[in-house]
């Protein structure tokens, strides 16, 4: 018997009874919020900022003025002018001061932002540059992880993830340390 | 055999400072996770739901492994089986092997713990980098995490400084976490771009869709599985669940237990490798199974990982995670050791007030100190108490089952404790007396004052 | 109404005083009151280190007692739910069963079958309460800290009847106080260490007299107490509930 075959008898032979699997009513526990208050609140609790801007024009202005200040800088968000390729080598990444990437929409409960691998251009990105910023328009948000989960197919492409605040620890003595080993700084561009 | 948990948490006390220390620090963590617990009215429907959901999967595991193996394979991952530890580590190793890799990164993994990955390997000459830093810190230390969630949390920054001063260079006598952290990204940073391989643990493992869920805070999964060629995220058979909208509710518990976050920084969804990149997935048993086949303790294996109960509990917070000799430690962990090895563990089962705090914590309703006291029990029938201690419950039993005798020894003992006192008073005999004075023994009973007394 | 006493074997033997005030504060409720005389202990001690299998002639002993009355009352949360939770005797199932749902801690049975609106009685001290996990957690006798769920305290509700009582909660007002049984032996360190420390907190808010349902957490935090030389006093609930001036 292989090890697959051994520990799938062995559950067969230990398992209880068959349990239903719960209904889950998500809407009995509906609460009326202000959405962009709630997440503007949680995305600065967990370390990052939200930045308002009146329209598409502003985030190109942003871009176009980093990277003439000579700032390795790279644009993932058609809003933001030139769309950038990403290298592959995170060696080259490493030095990368800002990137700015597109999410698919924040959850007002926790400040959080579901990022799609094609976003990204490269998985490590969101990652290994040092300042990171999400654009989103404002229609772009949902109330909890309920209607978060509801609003995307997580396989649909290989990888995904929801980012919540810049890279943070507090394992020294519980002191809260922002930009562990990823971003230092978050910053949640809001197209209103 | 280990020291016993009550040996070494005795030990852990002799600084009193520092204990005090040690709970307060963890008695904060408890209450911030009550504090983001009470913004959600909801909270325990969260947790019925979440417990139900957990019944109900481990009620058809076998079908939801067999979903999630298809799954996965679709997706191209690799998927291996482990019966035991040392099959996960074989596993892992011969994929190391096969390669020719050297440098191997691994982010937080309970299960890699349990398993004893980084002795197997080292013992072959690889070097795995921990890096999460709390676990490389105690890596660095040549010491177990004391904290499934906070690797590190028995160290003061003096020792983290001294440490990294050993380790890394940095300066001597600079105690500032921010700055220590900054050290640790750039020793780490290095290592994740030159990783060949990269080694998560799996939050949850979705059956529908054949992929897994990792939750950090500091992105050192992603940072190693992004740059490796190969990533193995390794699994116990109980990360299983049915559905992706299942995630909604395990997520909004799971960081608000551990340390009030309204969730972790990272929730990272894994489903195919990227271009070029290997994916493997190791399924691993280790005495799973046989905890499922167990009806007091099956529910145990519903756990998340949080470490809610180890913050709320008052013995672990004055008794450091090593004191717990295991690689889970707290209450969770003295329900889960016995079934891995009874004997090395009869000890921990014993190391709790019962005082339930654990039960009410836990965001899957697992109900921790019932099963305590039941481990209690297998151990006793099992004989693994110390046959003292089994005499004098034997000869209690016998005593308190006889009223008569029962009024003889009752005035008896208080007969010696009144003029005999100096035979209780003996610290070394009486642990009761080392730390505490003996209730004062009255001349009559409840029930000789009743007597006189009872038309009153 | 006809209540069996129960009066746990260390209460008994260590506490009369407790016993007495119980006595005569369900007396004074109108009460009629059986003591049976054959009655000694609920078998917690065996089944909480793992003997379990011992207790059954504790199970025996306790249900040849406790027979044939409408209510069972003691003043100890912990002993109440052993007796709710393991109290079994094949031979006699249906008497176990009405035991095990017809036993009533203290204060739970004065604020849910009394229906406990006023007392008549004067304590004029600053009291600290100290809940016995026992009574919260497993009797359900307040609300925990631990769950999301509206506030209630029998105890606290019974204690602010009393006039003159000034009613103090400790920083932590539900950790336990380390006595856990046998625990308070084979782990000494740690017990004593939890103790300490609720001692601590409850001497900071300069409290005359801790108070509680359980004479056991009393005992445990009185030991510590006296070997420091506190001037703090321990009494238990029925003490309070009980005192006139």
């Amino acid at each position: 018997m292989t090890g697959r075959e051994k520990i799938l008898s062995d559950v067969v032979k230990n398992k209880p009874t068959a349990i239903p699997l719960p209904v889950l009513d998500f809407k009995s526990i509906d609460q009326p919020f202000d959405i962009l208050e709630t997440f503007t609140k949680y995305v600065q609790a967990v370390g990052g900022e939200v930045v308002h801007v009146a329209h598409e024009q502003a985030l190109l202005q942003q871009v176009t003025n980093e990277r003439s200040a000579g700032k390795y800088i790279i644009n993932r968000v058609p809003a933001g002018g030139q769309v950038d390729d990403v290298p592959v080598d995170p060696a080259i990444l490493e030095s990368v001061y800002r990137a700015y990437i597109k999410g698919s929409f924040g959850v007002a409960e926790n400040g959080a932002i579901w990022v799609m691998e094609s976003a990204m251009g490269n998985r490590i990105l969101p990652f290994i540059c040092e300042q990171l910023v999400l654009v989103l328009h404002k229609t772009e948000l949902v109330a909890n992880m309920h209607e978060a989960y509801a609003s995307i197919q997580i396989d649909k492409e290989g990888y995904g993830v929801f980012i919540a605040g810049p890279s943070k620890t507090a394992d020294i003595e519980q002191s809260l340390v922002i930009g562990a080993h990823g971003p230092k700084a978050l910053s949640v561009l809001i197209i209103m | 055999m280990n020291p016993s948990h009550a040996k070494l948490a005795e030990a852990f006390n002799a600084d009193e400072k520092r204990t005090d220390w040690h709970d307060q620090t963890l008695w904060f963590v408890r209450q911030k996770r009550d504090k983001a617990a009470h913004v959600l009215p909801e909270w325990e429907k969260l947790r019925q739901w979440a417990s139900d959901i957990k019944d109900h999967t481990l009620s058809n595991l076998d079908v939801y492994l067999a979903e999630f193996e298809q799954k996965a394979t679709a997706n191209g991952v690799q998927v291996h089986w482990a019966l035991d530890a040392a099959d996960h580590n074989a596993i892992i190793h011969k994929i190391i092997r096969d390669q020719g890799l050297t440098r191997i990164v691994k982010s937080k993994s309970m299960l890699t713990e349990e398993c004893h990955l980084n002795d197997y390997l080292q013992q072959s000459g690889i070097e795995v980098i921990d890096t999460d830093l709390g676990e490389r810190i105690v890596q660095f230390r040549k010491e177990p995490p004391s904290h499934i969630v906070l690797p590190a949390i028995h160290l003061k920054k003096q020792d983290v400084s001294e440490t990294f001063q050993e380790h890394l260079g940095t300066e001597a006598g600079n105690y500032d976490p921010q700055y220590l952290t900054q050290a640790a990204r750039i020793h780490l940073r290095e290592k994740f771009i030159q990783s060949e391989l990269a080694i998560t643990g799996v939050n949850f493992a979705v059956a529908e869709t054949g992929g897994f869920v990792v939750c950090t805070n500091e992105g050192n999964a992603d940072m190693g599985v992004h740059s490796a060629k190969i990533h193995i995220g390794c699994m116990g058979i109980e990360k299983i669940i049915p559905k992706a909208e299942h995630l909604g509710v395990f997520t909004r518990l799971l960081a608000r237990s551990a340390t009030g976050q309204p969730i972790t920084t990272y929730t990272s969804h894994f489903h195919r490798p990227r271009p070029g990149q290997e994916m493997h997935i190791v399924i691993v048993d280790n005495g799973r199974t046989r905890q499922l086949g167990r009806e007091d303790f099956r529910n145990s294996l519903k756990c998340i990982r949080c470490a809610a109960c180890f913050n709320t509990c008052p013995v672990y917070r004055r008794s450091g995670g090593h004191s717990y000799h295991t690689a889970v430690a707290g209450p969770i962990g003295s329900i889960l050791n016995p079934n891995l090895d009874m004997k090395a563990n009869a000890d921990l089962p014993f190391a709790s007030t019962l005082c339930g705090s654990c039960t009410n914590v836990c965001p899957v309703k697992i109900n921790i100190h019932e099963q305590l006291w039941k481990w209690r029990q297998v151990i006793a029938e099992e004989g693994l108490v110390a046959p003292s201690k089994k005499y004098s419950m034997k000869m209690m039993a016998f005593v308190l089952a006889r009223p008569s005798l029962y009024r003889i020894a009752g005035s008896a003992g208080r007969w010696v404790m009144r003029n005999l006192s100096f035979l209780v008073k003996v610290k070394s005999l009486n642990p009761w007396y080392k730390q505490r004075e003996m209730p004062d023994a009255p001349k009559e009973s409840f029930r000789d004052w009743y007597k006189k007394n009872k038309e009153v | 109404m006809k209540v069996g006493l129960f009066i746990p074997c260390y209460i008994d033997q260590f506490y009369p005083k407790v016993a007495i005030a119980t006595f005569q504060l369900l007396g004074k409720l109108g009460c009629e009151i059986i003591f049976p005389q054959g009655q000694t202990c609920c078998g917690q001690p065996m089944a909480n280190s793992g003997f379990a299998s011992l207790s059954g002639g504790c199970d025996k002993n306790f249900i040849a007692n406790f027979s044939g009355v409408d209510y069972i009352v003691a003043p100890s949360g912990s002993c109440v739910l052993h007796i709710k939770e393991h109290l079994n005797d094949g031979k006699s199932p249906a008497e176990a069963e009405f035991i095990r749902t017809h036993i009533y801690e203290l204060t739970e049975f004065l604020t849910d079958v009394m229906k406990l609106e006023k007392l008549s009685a004067r304590f004029p001290y600053k009291v600290g309460l100290h809940n016995s996990c026992h009574g919260q957690r497993g009797l359900h006798l307040s609300s925990m800290s631990e769950l999301v769920a509206p506030a209630f305290s029998k105890p606290a509700a019974l204690l602010n009847m009393v006039s003159g009582l000034q009613l103090c909660l400790p920083e932590r007002p539900d950790e336990c106080c380390g006595f856990g049984g046998t625990f308070c032996v084979f782990e000494e360190a740690v017990s004593v260490k939890m103790g300490v420390d609720r001692i601590k907190e409850h001497e900071s808010n300069d409290v005359d007299v801790i108070t509680g349902g359980d004479v056991s957490c009393l005992m445990h935090l009185e030991g510590i107490m006296k070997r420091k030389g506190s001037k703090t006093r321990v009494m238990h609930i029925a003490e309070i509930l009980n005192s006139e001036l």
